[in-house]
Formats: C-alpha cells, structure tokens, sequence
C-alpha cells in the first residue's frame, strides 16, 4: 500500500500542568489511507475528539507527529496551515453551527468565502454542493428556517463545497433522530464510496462504526484494539 | 478570504442585530453631529472674519504710526507740538503718537522689504447730499488702498482713476432717494468739507459701488485715493505745508508673497526705526484666535462624546463577539487567519462609526444651513454675507475620518479578543 493521506505516530496530549496535569492522550499511533471510511469509538472522555482536533490540524499535539500525505504537520504554520486546513479537510461537527440569520447559500459557501474564491465561483459551486444532497431549493431560506435533517444536509455541503480529501465527523447523527440519521450517513457513506472521500467519523454510535471499514477503539487515551469490516 | 469578502462580511454582520447596531450608531451620531456643526461654527465664523478681513485691507498693507518719543514713560506726558491724537486707533481712549512727516516717509521707504510708503489721510467730512436730497453726515473710512468691499451693487473703486469716486453704504442709498443700490451706481453726490477756517468745500463724486455692512465697512462711505487727496486737500486749506504734511498714520505695503518671518523682520525693522507696523491680519487675528479657541472647546466637548460613544462600539462588538464565538470558532478551523477574523470585527467598528458620521454628519449639515439661514435673515441681518454655520467637503471627510479612526481602535479590542480565539474551545460542545 502507499503512504497513509494522514496517520499519527505516538501522539501524547496532556492538558494543564503540575497537579492539574491531565493526559488525554497517552500515545496514539494509527494511520488512515485515502479512500478509507474510519470510525473513532471509545466512551465519553476517552480521548476521542482531542484525537480528532490533532488530527484535524487544529491543535498541536504535546509529543508525536502528525503526517498529512507522507510529510510531517508540525512545521505547518499560520496561513500554510490555515490554507491546508481550508483545503484538505471538511467538518461535519455534532452541532450545526449555521449562521441562523443568512442563507443556506451564504452558510455552505463560508469555506469557499475563507479560500479567497470569487463570488460568481461561490455561488456556482454552492449551488452545486446544495445539488448533491437535494437541499438547492432551500438556498435562498435561512438556515434557521431549516429542519434538524436539512440542516445537517446543509452542514455536509459546507464540509464538501471545497472538494476536500478527508471529512471529519464528530458525532455527526448525535443531533438526529434515528431515520434523518440513517439518511445523513448514507449521505456521507454514498459521498465516500462515489468520490472518495476519506471518511473519519467520531462515534459512540456502534451501528455507525459497523458501517465503517474500519473502527480504532480508544479508551482513556489510548488505542485499545482495531477492527477492519467483516466482510460481510 | 479576499478583502472585499471581508469587507463585505464586516457590513454585513453590523446589520445582524438592528437594534444594536443603531443604538451605537444613535450614539456615535451625536458625537459627530455635535462636532459637524461646532466645527460648521468656527468655519462659518472665520470665513466671515477673512471675508471682512479682504475689506478691510489688503494682505500686503501695513500701518504704520511713529512712536512718540516719550511713550513708553508712565504718568503724565510731556506736550509735543508734533502730537497727533490718532483717530485711526482702536481701543478704548486714542492713542497719541507722534506725526509722520515727509522726512519720516522717506526714512520708511528706505526700510528693508518695504515696496512703498504713502501718508494715510484722515479726512472727516461734514456730509453728503445728492443735490436735491437732505443733508447726511457721513463717516469716510480709511482709503487704505488694495480695499476690497462687500459689494451690494457697482464696482471696486478704481484707486488709481482721476475720477473722485466713492462707494457709499447701503444704509445712505434710501435716504439719499435712490430707488435700489444700483440706481445710485453712476450718479453725482456733493461731498461738503470744512477746513480748519471754517469754510464749507464742496466736492462732486462719482458713486461707483454701494457696499453691503460688514464689521470691517460699519456704515462708512470709502472713497478713492482722487476723492480722499482732494478731500484732504479741502480740508487742510489755508494750512501751512509743514501742517499739511504732517499725518497720523502712513500706509506701507510690502510684498504680497512675503512670509510671516519677512512680515515679522519688516515690523521689527520699522520697530527699531521708531515705527509701529500693524497689518490687518494682526488687528483681525486677535478675533480669530478667540473664535478658534471657542470652536476648540466645542469640539473638545463634542469628542468627549464620541470617547462616551466609543465604549458603545466596544460593548456592543464585545457582545458579537461573544454571540459569535461559535461562528469565529468554526471559520478560524476552516482555515481563516487570525489577521481576517481581526479585520472582521474591527472593519465593522469602523462601519459602525462611518454609520454614526456620515448620517451625524450629513443631518447636522441640513440643520447648520437651515439654521444659519434662518439666523442671517434675522438675527444677523445687519452682517450680510455672514454664514453663522458653513461646512467645507475636507472638514466633513476629516470629521468622518476622525470618528472612524476612533470607530476603529474600539474596535480593536473586540477584533483582537475575536482573533485570538481558540477554535477548539468555541467548537466545544456543550
Ligand atoms: N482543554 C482541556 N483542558 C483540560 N482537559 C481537557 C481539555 N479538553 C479535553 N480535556 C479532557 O480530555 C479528556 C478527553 O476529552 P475529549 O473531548 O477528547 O473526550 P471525548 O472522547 O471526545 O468525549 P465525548 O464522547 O464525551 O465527546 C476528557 O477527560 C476531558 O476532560
Ligand atoms: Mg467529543
């Protein structure tokens, strides 16, 4: 196999210091290819979404290295960093963070707006995200005006206008019943498979994981076992 | 993101909350408002004063008395046959100064930086009549040459015409039986002098300008330098030459393109010859410096306000902030630098405050000239061309500019706060 697009090698994350000292993670090593759908699970305070920020570039790691596409992160700084963010990833996070009062339109195209892309650009590939999750005859509604399954729609439109390589997902259907839920999966699993997009999706959701190709099990702080999907 | 994007956001985001944003725009509008329209007063005022000060005399004139030999002693002075008890002088009680003489002029005119020199001749004429009309007393001011007038009707007296020509005030053209100003362009008045006999002399002048009042005409006739020689030589008959040639004051004129230090250097320079040098701008600026000093506490009141409203911005930016911590959260993890988010917020402060200006501005402009006009058609109908309030385009875009700036470091500390905001931390679910 070719180089892993991320993988983290003996990640140690501890917070405060001295008595309040607190190690979240405590030597993390995995490693992601493209194309792969991937699920984090471990208990509440296991680690899971403190993996995820240093993964997603968006803290830096106390000791240990994160690759992105072979080479090392820690040298990434300011705008290569803030633009390898805007291009590599998408977010999906557990709640929506719509801007309530604009358009479905303005909210999915903030990364495109961050990226420096023109206006006309903008709204044409917006439109298109909108398309691709059958959500483009809300784009003129304001995002508050939007049900808990359209909005999650809309946030997955945000996460993929940029054409990113990997999504995360942080508890991604924790905010969703269970039927817009299954639906908002398919969606990311259909956007996986189709585009490959590499898929990393934070869980305590078993059937969730059971959809993934593969599931890394955290508890406090480390990996504690892997799976890869039986084939069915 | 591009500038304009972030321009565009800025604005944007400052219409989010209507209320609050024109809460801090009401504020920032009183504070600009009060700073247009005292700013308005000043400029309107000195305008006025420079308007006055162009009628009153040139630029490039200077008066010039001699300073009597024993005028610096206290007490009781000494009598000098050659005193002149100058007419001319302004302040309370008159000044006694020694009379120039022909040889004085010829010291004077010598003088580094002085171009030439002529006598001013005081002249009071007994009054003016155009014939058929009643007898006026009529006050002459000074003939100082390079006068510019306010002119109800006619033209600038030509100074160096032989024709006598005069440019009565607006307040003789009624009585005098003249329908409006400018029928009395062109016609004759007799002018009636005394001379120290007692002999009433009667001299034909041209009107050729009626001049509108103003603080530097205030209700006297000016006559060119033709009908102020002839009056003076009327009045002075039967005197002997050393009499005659004897003046209170002489007029001095330099060149129009000096710099304050050559005006200085002339006046010292006529200082140590035993002269006194005064120009206009130094009998005016006294004025102005008074009218700046007020205009500056106004302001400095008005800017209080703008500090008051100012903490306005830093509240109301302090609370988007916060509002938005989500949002600043979620655009600093797609990748927006903390240098765009601090434009974001201080951008909008900036708005705010071009907000709050532009429409303090803009109002206190139509309530200055609604008011000024109202004013000068009564309060101060008798100063015609006084502007009490005008506004000029750089002191509106000063204004606007200043309130921005101070808009703007408001709304550093926000923008600041905002910018240095860690992702994860605003990401955080609750
Ligand atoms: N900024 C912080 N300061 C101190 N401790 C922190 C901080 N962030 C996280 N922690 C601790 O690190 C541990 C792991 O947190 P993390 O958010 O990664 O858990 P999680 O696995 O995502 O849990 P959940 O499923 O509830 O979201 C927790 O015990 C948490 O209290
Ligand atoms: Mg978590």
């Amino acid at each position: 196999m070719s180089h892993p697009i991320l993988a983290a090698y003996d990640l140690k994350k501890s917070y405060g210091r001295g008595q309040n000292r607190f190690d979240a993670l405590k030597g993390v090593t995995l490693e992601i290819f493209a194309g792969e759908s991937v699920a984090i699970v471990g208990k509440s305070g296991s680690g899971k979404s403190t993996l995820m920020h240093l993964l997603a570039l968006l803290d830096k790691p106390s000791t240990g290295t994160v690759q992105l596409g072979g080479s090392d992160t820690a040298t990434l700084r300011g705008k290569r960093l803030n633009e390898t963010r805007n291009k590599t990833f998408g977010f999906v996070f557990q709640q929506f963070f719509l801007t309530p009062g604009a358009s479905v339109l303005e909210n999915v195209v903030l990364p495109l707006k961050i990226a420096g892309v023109g206006s006309r650009g903008r709204k044409q590939r917006g439109h298109a995200a909108l398309e691709r999750l059958e959500l483009d005859d809300k784009a003129r509604s304001k995002a508050n005006a939007l049900s808990g399954g359209q909005k999650q729609r809309a946030v997955i439109a945000r996460a993929l206008v940029n054409d990113p390589r990997i999504i995360f997902a942080d508890e991604p259907t924790g905010n969703l019943d269970s039927a817009t839920g299954a639906i908002v999966e398919d969606i990311l699993f259909g956007l996986n498979r189709d585009q490959g997009i590499t898929l990393i999706i934070v869980t305590h959701d078993e059937d969730l994981a059971e959809r993934c190709d593969r599931r890394i099990y955290i508890r406090d702080g480390l990996v504690v076992s892997e799976e890869a999907r039986v084939a069915a | 993101m591009r500038a304009i994007d972030v321009v565009g956001s800025a604005i944007g985001n400052s219409f989010r909350s209507r209320l609050r944003t024109t809460l801090t725009v009401l504020a920032i509008f009183i504070g600009a408002f009060t700073l247009t329209i005292t700013n308005g007063l000043g400029t309107g005022i000195n305008a006025y004063i420079t308007d006055t000060v162009a009628s009153i005399g040139a630029s490039d004139v200077m008066t010039v008395t001699k300073v009597s030999a024993d005028a610096k002693a206290t007490g009781p002075q000494e009598y000098s046959p050659d005193q002149i008890t100058s007419r001319a002088a302004a302040g309370p009680g008159s000044t006694t100064v020694a009379a120039i003489t022909p040889a004085d002029l010829t010291t004077i005119a010598a003088i580094d930086g002085v171009t030439s020199v002529e006598p001013s001749l005081s002249v009071t004429p007994d009054y003016v009549t155009t014939g058929t009309s009643k007898k006026y007393r009529l006050g002459l001011g000074s003939a100082v040459a390079g006068v510019h007038l306010q002119l109800a009707a006619g033209s600038q007296l030509d100074q160096k015409a032989a024709q006598l020509q005069i440019a009565l005030p607006v307040s003789f053209v009624t009585p005098l039986g003249f329908t409006s100003s400018a029928d009395a362009i062109g016609t004759t008045v007799q002018i009636g002098v005394s001379n120290p006999a007692g002999t009433v002399n009667v001299l034909n002048a041209t009107v050729v300008a009626v001049s509108e009042a103003s603080l530097g005409s205030s209700g006297n006739a000016t006559a060119n330098t033709a009908l102020t020689q002839a009056l003076y030589d009327a009045s002075t008959s039967g005197l002997s030459t050393a009499q005659k040639e004897s003046y209170s004051e002489a007029v001095v004129r330099f060149d129009p393109s000096s710099t304050d230090a050559q005006v200085t250097a002339l006046k010292d320079h006529l200082t140590s010859a035993g002269f006194t040098g005064q120009t206009v701008a130094d009998e005016i600026g006294t004025f102005k410096s008074v009218i700046d000093a007020i205009v500056l506490v106004l302001n400095a009141f008005a800017v209080i306000a703008l500090l008051a409203a100012s903490f306005g911005i830093v509240n109301t930016l302090l609370m988007s902030v916060q509002e938005r911590t989500r949002e600043i959260g979620l655009m600093k993890a797609m990748g927006m630098g903390a240098g765009r988010i601090f434009g974001l917020f201080s951008i909008e402060a900036a708005f705010i405050g071009f907000l709050g200006s532009a429409i303090g501005a803009g109002i206190a402009m139509i309530v200055g000239s609604v008011v000024s006009t109202a004013l000068s058609g009564a309060l101060f109908a008798n100063l015609p061309g006084l502007t009490l309030i005008a506004f000029t385009p750089v002191s509106i875009i000063t204004i606007i500019l200043i309130v921005m700036a101070i808009a703007f470091l408001a709304g550093t500390l926000p923008a600041w706060r905002a910018a240095r905001q860690d992702p994860i931390e605003s990401l955080r679910y609750e």
